[in-house]
């Protein structure tokens, strides 16, 4: 479990969730900050990137700020079978923010496919959600839409008790 | 609420949405790519934060790979009861989103910890404090390519 980061990482993950600095040498910033060597720091950037601890370096848009107030969670209803060659191609889609397989909750929860569409309004996502349904066609025996009516908490994420956090724009 | 954008911001925000270049510099090579200033990239990028328009702008991490575990979790909750049963479930630290939306299941919160385990006692907790049975969503496979969604 803990075998992908070391301590020196962890600090580099605690000096970086914030954000990066905004400083034409951002690493020797955070070199600064850490006491790990600068050379170091953007040799662990990079070998975590490798790795896949981080995804991607990056901007994160405020959607909602942004005026893409709607944000539909569509689930679906899709052969067992499919769902790997299926899954792959809705989450290729431009539009389509997160995309994962889940188990079903029978017998009232028969989805097995999530996928996460933003608009700038509910018509918006639900163009969206019909082209994704055009992509798993015929093979959909049910869907549904969920909106976000309201915000209840929205913090980071943790990856270790009490100190470090995993900020919000990272995917689950 | 709303943030304006200028065609720039935008050029800015869907080149920076893909990847940030882990090398010497990196400010200025984006800067070039994109035909402005470095000072002006970096300008803009601060604005972009503090209006709001970006919420962060930095690396983002796999928590499992970073050595925790996440999971996305559903309650039915009576009308009647969802502020309390909101307060009840936000109040672990463990619940780093929720969400209220139009379903039955009308309560989606991320539950984020060191591992699974831990995420099934916090789980079994809030079914325990509430009286209500949490849907686990746990996430089996990811399908998802690059970056996305061009402002």
């Amino acid at each position: 479990m803990t075998l992908n980061v070391d301590k020196t990482d962890r600090k580099l993950i605690a000096a970086t969730q914030k954000g990066l600095p905004l400083d034409p040498d951002p690493w020797g910033v955070i070199a600064e900050r850490t006491g790990i060597p600068r050379g170091e720091v953007m040799a662990r950037l990079r070998a975590m990137s490798e790795r896949g601890v981080i995804r991607r370096v990056g901007i994160v848009p405020n959607h909602y700020k942004l005026g893409w107030v709607a944000n539909g969670m569509s689930v679906w209803d899709i052969p067992d079978e499919l769902t790997d060659e299926l899954g792959q191609k809705v989450g290729n889609l431009s539009f389509v923010t997160h995309c994962y397989r889940r188990p079903r909750r029978q017998p009232d929860w028969p989805y097995n496919l999530f996928a996460m569409v933003h608009g700038r309004s509910h018509s918006e996502v639900e163009g969206k959600v019909a082209r994704i349904a055009m992509v798993l066609k015929p093979h959909v025996r049910a869907f549904e839409v969920l909106y976000s009516t309201r915000i209840l908490k929205k913090t980071g994420l943790r990856i270790t008790p009490q100190t470090e956090r995993i900020p919000h724009g990272s995917k689950v | 609420m709303g943030v304006e954008l200028d065609d720039t911001d935008r050029a800015i925000i869907n080149a920076l949405q893909g990847g940030f270049p882990l090398v010497e510099r990196p400010y200025a090579a984006v800067a070039e790519e994109l035909g402005m200033s470095e000072a002006e990239l970096l300008a803009r990028l601060e604005k972009l934060l503090e209006s709001g328009a970006a919420s962060r702008f930095g690396p983002l991490f796999n928590v499992e790979r970073a050595g925790g575990a996440v999971m996305l979790a559903a309650l039915a909750v009576p009308g009647e009861r969802f502020e309390e049963v909101a307060e009840l479930v936000n109040a672990h630290e463990e619940v780093a989103h929720n969400y209220r939306r139009s379903h039955r299941l009308n309560m989606w919160f991320v539950l984020a910890a060191e591992s699974m385990q831990r995420i099934e006692e916090v789980v079994r907790e809030i079914e325990k404090e509430t009286g209500l049975e949490v849907l686990r969503a746990p996430k089996e496979r990811e399908y998802f390519i690059g970056f996305k969604v061009p402002v």
